[in-house]
Order: C-alpha cells, then structure tokens, then sequence
C-alpha cells in the first residue's frame, strides 16, 4: 500500500502543479495533441467514409484495412516513424493519426450505409438532391453510429498519446518514463492515474452524448425500430 | 536482411516470449469469458450494468495499466505475469460481449427443444448451447487474438521481453532493421495465430459445410 500512499503523495505535491513539465502544462499538452490528431484524421476519413457509404460500394475494401490496421502494433510504427522523422512531436502525430483513421472511416462507413434504401429513395422520390440526402437524411441518421466511430478513435489516441512521451517531451506519459527510469514509484503511478483518469472521463462523456443522440434519433418511432433490431 | 541474419538467435527468443505473453492471455480470456458471457445473458438485468463494466475496463490506456497490475497483484514490473494479467483484462473485456451475444443467438426453438428431448441444464449446455455459439465465440476471439499480439508488444517499455523489445532496442540504438523485423513478425504472429483459430472454428463446426458438400 505504501506505494499508493507514494502515489497520492506525489499527486498532492504542490511542486508537480506548477513550472515546466507540471501536470496542468502536461495535461494540456496531451489533450492538444488528441483533439489535433483526431481533427486531421476526421478531415481525412469521414468524407471518405461518407462516400463509400452513400454510394454502397467499396465497403469491403474498408472492413479489410479497418482489420489490418489492428494488426500493427503502435510501438512499432511509433518507434519506426521516430527513427524516420526523428525526436519529436512528428512521429507521434502521424503514428496517432494512421491509428485513428480506421475507426473514423468505419463509423462513417457503416453508419452512412446502414440507412434504411427505402428512406433514401423517398427522399430520392421527393425531389432532394443526392448532396442534399447526404446531408439532411443520411448524416442525421448515422449521427450516432458515426460519433461511436469518433468514441473508439479518441480513446486509442488518448492511450496512444501516452507513448508520443517515449520520442517527444510532451503529454502525460512523460511522467510515467520518467518515473521508470528513475525508479520514482509516486511519478509513475500518480501519472498512470493520470492517463486512466483522463481517459474514463473522456469515455462516460461520449456515453452521455451517444445517450441523448439515440434518444433523438430514435424518439419518432422508437418501438418499431428496437423490435427491427432484436431480429 | 544482415541484421535479421546476424541476430537471429535473439529474434527467435524473443518471438517464443511473445508467444508466451500473447496465447496465454487468448486462452485465459476465452476462459473467463465465456462462463461470465453465458451468464450475463442469462440473468437479463445482469446483461446491461455487466456489458458496461467491461466496457469501462477496455477504456483503460495499456501502458498505465502495465504499471498498475503490479501494485495491484504484487507481481513484478518487468515480469511476464504482468503482462499476462494486462492482456487478460483487455481479452475478457471484448470477449465477454461476444459470448453474450454468441449465447444470445442460440435459438430459443433450439433451448426448447432440448428441454423436451430430455437434457439438464448442464448437458444441454455442453450439447447444444456451446456448440450453436461456437462460431459467434470464434469470431470474437479472432479479434482478441489480433489485438492481444498487437499490445503484448507495449511491455517492452516496462522491460518485459516480447518482440516490442526490438522496438524500443531497435529505437535506442537507431536500428531501423530491427524495428522493422519487429514490425513484420507482429503482423505475422498475428495473421498466424487469426489463421489457426479460424480452422479451428471450421474443425469445431462440421454441420456448417455439410449442406455444400451434400452430406445432409
């Protein structure tokens, strides 16, 4: 137990909260680095996934690289883009987004093509354009399929951006390998409270709004749509 | 190439301690997580809180959790166990939720008929609830298996051996060849063993093919 007591000590240390490398400034610089990689790699998978989606083909080839991409272990590509590109935040953010993209791609995907053809060619039928479908019929229905894609891309990055502290002095895991290398238990378990905290809280948030979107999505008609889903 | 043939002694060693984290921690997870899955769909006000609770366990950061176990279960920082516990963890999380649904897409017709041709509870479950979810188990366990072999690599940073450690040796001392070894024999490790439990998901389910090849 004395190690917790270590740890809790080290995260009631007024000295770890303030100056260079304290936990807020540390904090910071690891949500910056999350919402950064995960805005680019929104840019770049969800309107390629909204085109596959809309247009019902080329799905397969998502669902094969969506799986082949689980199969890269991070480190590896961390490591491999650090030797390349060299010390710094670089490797990590194109390793981060490489990672994110195939839950985004495969949300957009799957949500945007799981829209029931008889609703899309109603709104074909009453006169809506395809841009307009896309916009007013598709994307409001995937809503929620879509932000569970962009809930499983922000926790990898969130985890994930742990290990940009192994190539770039930035984020919370400089706490932890600073703790490994110099044996300082309090760092190493106060900073991994840190991450898991962080990344609890980031999760039940996500939760909540997955919540409220289903409520709203599904308010209109939300017994005949569950009884379709028990099948 | 050179590098991969001057150190293929270490490569090797380092290949089996990867095994040995990774199909550990594939079998326990399946272990665990079938009895839990069966009966969280049993007892349907279980099934919702208990699907959640491992939802909030497979949220958890890898490496924090490396570091974490040990103060936890008094096992080493830099031992195997350690890394065995962790890939549990994350295995039973998402193989729980196959197993429930696996046991959830057992026919009720199927249950019943069962029931009436005489099978306890407990032989109907080895006899016919078991073999029904088999694919639906393999499927999950598939995606175990792959991201199992995939993170098992992250204890190299807390100093456990498995082919991560010519990630973070590789990194250290600017070997792109031994990080790119590391690289490829992780995909192949995991496309093996994806290989392996996919014929052994054919094997466990003769019924399955017996409409192709005309035998029923």
């Amino acid at each position: 137990m004395s190690l917790w007591n270590e740890a809790l000590a080290w995260l009631l240390d007024p000295v770890t909260y303030t100056g260079e490398g304290s936990i807020p400034q540390r904090f910071a610089q690891h949500i910056a680095i999350t919402l950064g990689v995960l805005a680019v790699a929104a840019v770049i998978a969800l309107p390629i996934g909204v085109l596959i989606g809309h247009r019902r083909s080329g799905g397969g080839v998502v669902v094969v690289l969506a799986g082949a991409a689980r199969a890269i272990p991070t480190l590896g590509l961390l490591t491999l883009l650090g030797l390349g590109i060299g010390i710094g935040l670089g490797a990590p953010v194109v390793a981060l987004v490489i990672l994110a993209i195939p839950p985004l791609l495969t949300g957009a995907y799957s949500g945007i093509g799981s829209t029931d053809p008889a609703t899309i060619d109603a709104a074909r039928a009453i006169g809506l354009s395809e841009w307009q479908i896309v916009r007013s019929v598709e994307l409001p229905l995937a809503a929620p399929i879509i932000v569970g894609g962009l809930r499983s891309a922000t926790l990898q990055v969130v985890a994930t951006a742990t290990l940009a502290a192994y190539t770039a002095d930035a984020g919370l895991g400089r706490f932890i390998f600073a703790g490994l290398k110099t044996r300082d238990y309090g760092e190493l378990i106060g900073g991994s409270v840190l991450v898991i905290a962080l990344a609890l809280v980031l999760d039940a948030c996500f939760a909540l709004a997955l919540r409220v979107l289903n409520r709203r999505s599904h308010a209109p008609s939300s017994t005949a749509r569950s009884e379709e889903r028990s099948i | 190439m050179k590098w991969l043939t001057q150190n293929i002694g270490t490569v090797v060693d380092l290949l089996l301690a990867h095994l040995a984290l990774a199909v550990p921690a594939i079998v326990l997870s399946l272990l665990i997580a079938v009895p839990l899955g069966r009966i969280a769909q049993g007892q349907k006000w279980l099934r919702g809180p208990a699907l959640a609770a491992v939802g909030v366990l497979y949220a958890i950061p890898s490496l924090p959790l490396f570091i974490l176990v040990p103060s936890i279960f008094g096992t080493g920082l830099r031992s195997p166990a350690t890394a065995v516990i962790v890939l549990t963890v994350y295995g039973v999380a998402v193989m729980i939720r196959s197993a429930a649904d696996a046991f959830g897409a057992v026919p009720e017709s199927s249950l019943a008929a069962a029931v009436a041709v005489g099978y306890s509870p407990w032989t109907r479950f080895w006899g016919v609830e078991l073999p029904i979810a088999v694919p639906v188990l393999i499927a999950g366990l598939r995606v175990v298996s792959v991201s199992t072999v995939s993170l098992a690599t992250i204890g190299s940073l807390t100093g456990i051996s498995s082919l991560g450690t010519l990630f973070t040796d590789g990194f250290q001392r600017g070997i792109v060849a031994e990080v790119v070894t590391g690289l490829a024999l992780t995909v192949v490790v995991a496309v093996v063993l994806d290989l392996v439990l996919a014929g052994l998901g054919r094997a466990l389910t003769p019924w399955t093919r017996s409409s192709q090849t005309g035998r029923a």
